[in-house]
């Protein structure tokens, strides 16, 4: 299996991430720039963190035009596994491949501290190493990571399953206390809490290092299925 | 010489009929030792870079003498002050780059981009070296947090900070916030930044080769901080703030790109020297970079990109437009160069030529418009050696008796009170708003003695912090410089590193006042004694001067930015308790010395008499004895005795570890005199109960005074002296006044 970590000018958790694959799951992991044509070779592309194009538009505004979008896009159709972390989370709402916005803080603050999350679907390929219900501790920093969506949205949200990650102590504003959602099928999933953070106990938290093992596990199980279709 | 001089400019007669030159802030005979440098009077373009080369900011013409006065090598330095930053070695072929750098007066009347620009020119000294920048820090003082005026500034500055920070990508980990009257009206805002690197890739700021093109990198050049170095080496006045012009708006955005591009620049190995344009721009960075060499240098001002159309010789030399670097190749390899450059969509532009001549020499629309001798705009500014004159106070407060008051009888009160005043209290307000993680090394977040982060591939971490008290070094500069050295070194120990070199950040007032000059060099006699004594050399640093504002100088306050090597991240060390039933530790002995104290202040609202007294001697034992105790695995938290005495570090080590903690004092003083007196050379450990008898041990062998006066426990911090309860108050009241003190005051 082969991850790709997205590159875009202003990313600043894409080592974060490279690092995390490697301490994880130890598979092939490389860094594709935002002009990339091609993600083909890759199963599972994180897209990372940090101020893409300066974020001085509404995060993600900018980049969801990059080329390699296009590539995240057909990826997702074919059923790879994609995850945003942060302003990676705003990037794919702003490509239309989850639904809703990103909004400012409702402090109108920066926000940087660890943040207990509730594990509400454990069935997504990136979360099946986790229980249901689970209670996880994974850090946050964002300034804008205040999730909206329409009542109609919500509603399909928690019919389809689609909330993944709650908060408990919401700390952003976020409608629902959400802190990550997927798509309907469960291959996209964008989270503002950084997993990639939370893969050391030195560092504090051990506890993100289960997504990646999900995945893995996840492509382990379905091998050739998720790539092909 | 054909002279282009645009409508607005006065000629070279008029500068001098006129003596123009002493708005920029130089002297008649300053001026006349230029034109004889020069062999003629300057023109405006010339007198204007002689001006901001000459200016205290670039030249430390008022402060040189006294840093000669600093001991700045020892066998792990491999660069001194000098170079945009100062390299320690820290084994394995790696090395530690970091330098500290103030931003006061930018941020006094434009807070957010003051403080903004601070953090992104400090980051810029750091990657000029070839290094990789993994951590900031801040210290920072402002006014008392009541007024509205403070809070904005506060409020600003801190957001200023996260905007650079949080956007470029590097954690702000540490630092300190301090609050006292003296800094109304002139905050300081000093910044430090952290690097790492391999030995083999420390680059030099040279302009090597004669005929070799000189390149510019990063955003086109405008009208912004155009003679900021000059506007950072006067006094804040009332006019200050229509010179908002001379501060900079910075760009994290751009700076992330101009620093990956120059990281795989100089990694790509064909660098012969690089350079960033801080204060006084293309100016400095020029002409340094040329003195360095022993070469001249040609700039072709019409090759620098520009922001607006019509800017003269005089407004690009002197823009501080930020994110900006210059570097020298060979001709071979400029493609190559501009390859990488136009892969992260960076601007990069031949502007110059080494040449042989010894001369800064500016081309402008075809004409020679300024052409100075190097030498003499980076060797030859005058070197003033200050009066110095002991002020009235210094020998009127000999003869205060700091026990003098009434004794205080509610100690949980007065500790309650000390933990809720915004200088010891929780300052999560404002790193909440940094990202202190990304990253992912940094293995002791803001709040403990000092913050550590891990060097990536290795067993090893850095230990890194700030510290001042300017109380102390107003009130006895030669002991509060002592202190500021020995207090980070403490706090570096009790994280389990080993000390390894400071940078400074010296704030005083102006130095044309004997009074001030005094100050400063007290203090940098007592700096230089600690850092000589503690094996911990200077090499970096910053000067800033005039920091004044209506009612005076601010407290001379040289804050001390220091770094230590952790050999193995098993020795990373906390404050916080740990368990239950370990034993508690006060090392070092507790004198009467509220002189200058957090409880003088808070409770007497006063701040006089003598700081404490501090023998180096008796630190040096200290903290040696410590850090063995340490990196044999004796230690479960270590915690430097500082501001709020004994009972304020026992409350901090209760709240980080969320448990309770009871302890007897034995003592002769005062009870309210032995809980918050600031006594140095003293650290409170905790130690599990297999361990105690090692401890001892080894603190007897060691020379180090101690007692064990306690155990970790329960929900509540259980002070008694002489058998007697003196403090009884539940860890979460003690938590939530800590905590809540300045979101309060900010709300």
């Amino acid at each position: 299996m082969r991850f790709a970590v997205l590159v875009f000018p202003g990313s600043n958790c894409d080592i974060d991430c490279y690092k995390a694959v490697e301490q994880t799951v130890g598979e092939p992991v490389d860094y594709v720039w935002h002009t990339a044509t091609d993600l083909s070779p890759y199963d599972a592309i994180l897209v990372p963190g940090g101020f893409s194009y300066g974020d001085y538009l509404r995060c993600g505004a900018i980049s969801r035009f990059a080329p390699v979008m296009n590539e995240v896009a057909k990826a997702a159709e074919q059923g790879k596994f994609i995850l945003g972390i942060c302003n990676g989370f705003q990037i794919l709402t702003e490509a239309g491949l989850l639904p809703g916005a990103l909004r400012r803080n409702e402090s109108m603050k920066f926000r940087c501290h660890d943040s207990v999350l509730k594990v509400v679907n454990n069935d997504t390929p990136f979360t099946r190493h986790y229980e249901e219900g689970q209670e996880i501790v994974i850090p946050i920093a964002h300034g804008e990571g205040n999730y909206y969506c329409d009542e109609e949205t919500l509603q399909k949200l928690r019919d389809n399953k689609q909330i993944v990650f709650t908060y408990s102590g919401n700390p952003n504003g976020s409608v629902g206390d959400i802190a990550g959602i997927c798509n309907e099928r469960g291959n996209v999933l964008g989270m503002m809490p950084h997993p990639e953070r939370a893969v050391n106990s030195l560092l504090g938290s051990e506890d993100g290092k289960a997504m990646f093992t999900s995945i893995i596990q996840t492509w382990r199980d379905t091998h050739g299925a998720a790539s092909v279709r | 010489m054909a002279q282009q001089v645009s409508a607005k400019e006065p000629t070279a007669a008029q500068i001098a009929e006129h003596r123009l030159y002493e708005q920029m802030g130089v002297s008649d005979s300053e001026y006349d030792l230029i034109c004889s440098f020069m062999g003629r009077k300057p023109n405006y373009t010339e007198i204007g870079v002689f001006s901001v080369m000459w200016s205290e900011h670039c030249a430390y013409k008022n402060s040189k003498p006294l840093l000669r006065r600093f001991p700045t090598s020892g066998p792990r330095v491999l660069m001194g002050p000098g170079e945009g930053a100062g390299i320690v070695d820290i084994g394995d072929n790696q090395a530690v780059v970091f330098k500290i750098e103030s931003h006061n007066h930018p941020s006094a009347v434009e807070p957010f981009q003051g403080a903004a620009t601070g953090v992104g020119g400090i980051i810029r000294d750091i990657f000029s070296m070839g290094a990789r920048p993994v951590a900031i820090l801040n210290s920072l003082r402002f006014g008392r947090l009541e007024s509205d005026r403070v809070k904005y500034l506060f409020e600003h500055v801190v957001s200023g900070i996260a905007g650079y920070g949080n956007c470029i990508g590097i954690p702000t980990v540490g630092g300190e916030v301090v609050f006292d009257e003296s800094y109304e009206g002139n905050p300081l805002v000093n910044a430090m930044c952290v690097g790492i690197i391999d030995h083999d890739k420390i680059q030099r700021g040279v302009a090597k080769g004669v005929g070799n093109p000189v390149f510019y990198v990063g955003p086109p050049t405008g009208r912004d901080g155009i003679h900021g170095a000059t506007f950072a080496s006067v006094e804040l006045t009332e006019e200050s703030e229509a010179n908002r012009t001379a501060v900079q708006v910075g760009d994290p955005f751009m700076e992330k790109l101009v620093m990956e591009s120059c990281l795989e620049l100089i990694n790509s190995g064909i660098v012969l020297g690089i350079q960033d344009m801080g204060a006084a721009g293309l100016t400095c960075s020029s002409a340094e970079m040329a003195s360095k060499a022993g070469n001249g240098l040609e700039l072709y001002l019409d090759q620098v990109p520009q922001r607006e159309e019509g800017m003269t010789a005089y407004e690009m030399m002197l823009s501080e437009s930020q994110e900006r670097m210059l570097f020298v190749v060979e001709p071979k390899h400029e493609e190559q160069a501009r390859e990488i450059f136009e892969r992260w969509g960076v601007i990069c532009a031949k502007v110059g030529k080494v040449t042989d001549d010894g001369r800064l020499k500016l081309l402008h629309h075809g004409e020679v418009v300024g052409d100075m001798p190097v030498h003499a705009l980076v060797d030859e500014c005058p070197v003033y050696n200050k009066p110095s004159a002991e002020p009235a106070y210094f020998a009127e407060q000999a003869a205060v008796d700091t026990t003098r008051y009434e004794e205080v009888k509610d100690l949980g009160g007065a500790l309650k009170q000390i933990m809720g005043s915004p200088s010891l209290a929780s300052k999560a307000w404002v790193y909440d708003q940094y990202d202190y993680m990304v990253r992912t090394s940094t293995a002791v977040r803001p709040g403990s003695d000092a913050a550590v982060v891990t060097v990536d591939g290795t067993r090893k971490a850095l230990a890194m912090t700030t510290d001042c008290n300017g109380r102390y070094v107003y009130l006895d500069p030669e002991t509060g410089g002592k202190i500021a050295v020995s207090e980070a070194a403490r706090n570096i120990v009790c994280s389990g590193a080993e000390p390894l070199a400071i940078t400074d950040n010296l704030n005083f007032g102006s130095p044309e006042k004997p009074e001030i000059f005094w100050q400063m060099e007290r203090a940098v006699d007592g700096m230089a004694e600690a850092c000589r004594v503690l094996n911990a050399p200077v090499i970096g640093g910053n000067v800033s001067l005039y920091n004044e504002n209506a009612k005076g100088a601010i407290f001379p306050t040289p804050v001390v930015g220091m770094v230590g090597l952790i050999h193995d991240i098993d020795h990373i060390t906390t404050q916080g308790f740990k368990a239950e039933g370990d034993h508690v530790y006060l090392l070092g002995e507790t004198f009467a010395e509220l002189g200058g104290s957090e409880f003088q202040s808070v409770m007497h609202g006063v701040s006089e008499g003598r700081p404490p007294v501090l023998d180096l001697n008796t630190e040096k034992k200290l903290l040696s004895g410590v850090l063995t105790a340490i990196q044999s695995g004796f230690v479960r938290s270590a915690h430097d005795v500082s501001e709020g005495g004994v009972a304020a570090a026992l409350a901090e080590s209760c709240i980080s570890g969320g448990v309770g903690a009871v302890v007897q004092l034995d003592t002769e003083l005062r009870n309210d005199v032995a809980l918050f007196s600031e006594s140095q050379s003293r650290i409170v450990l905790s130690v599990s109960p297999e361990h105690t008898s090692n401890l001892e041990q080894l603190l007897k062998e060691a020379g180090v005074p101690f007692a064990a006066i306690g155990r970790v426990g329960g929900s509540e911090l259980n002070i008694r002296i002489n058998g007697a309860s003196a403090v009884q108050e539940p860890v979460e009241v003690l938590k939530a006044v800590w905590e809540d003190a300045i979101p309060c005051r900010m709300k």
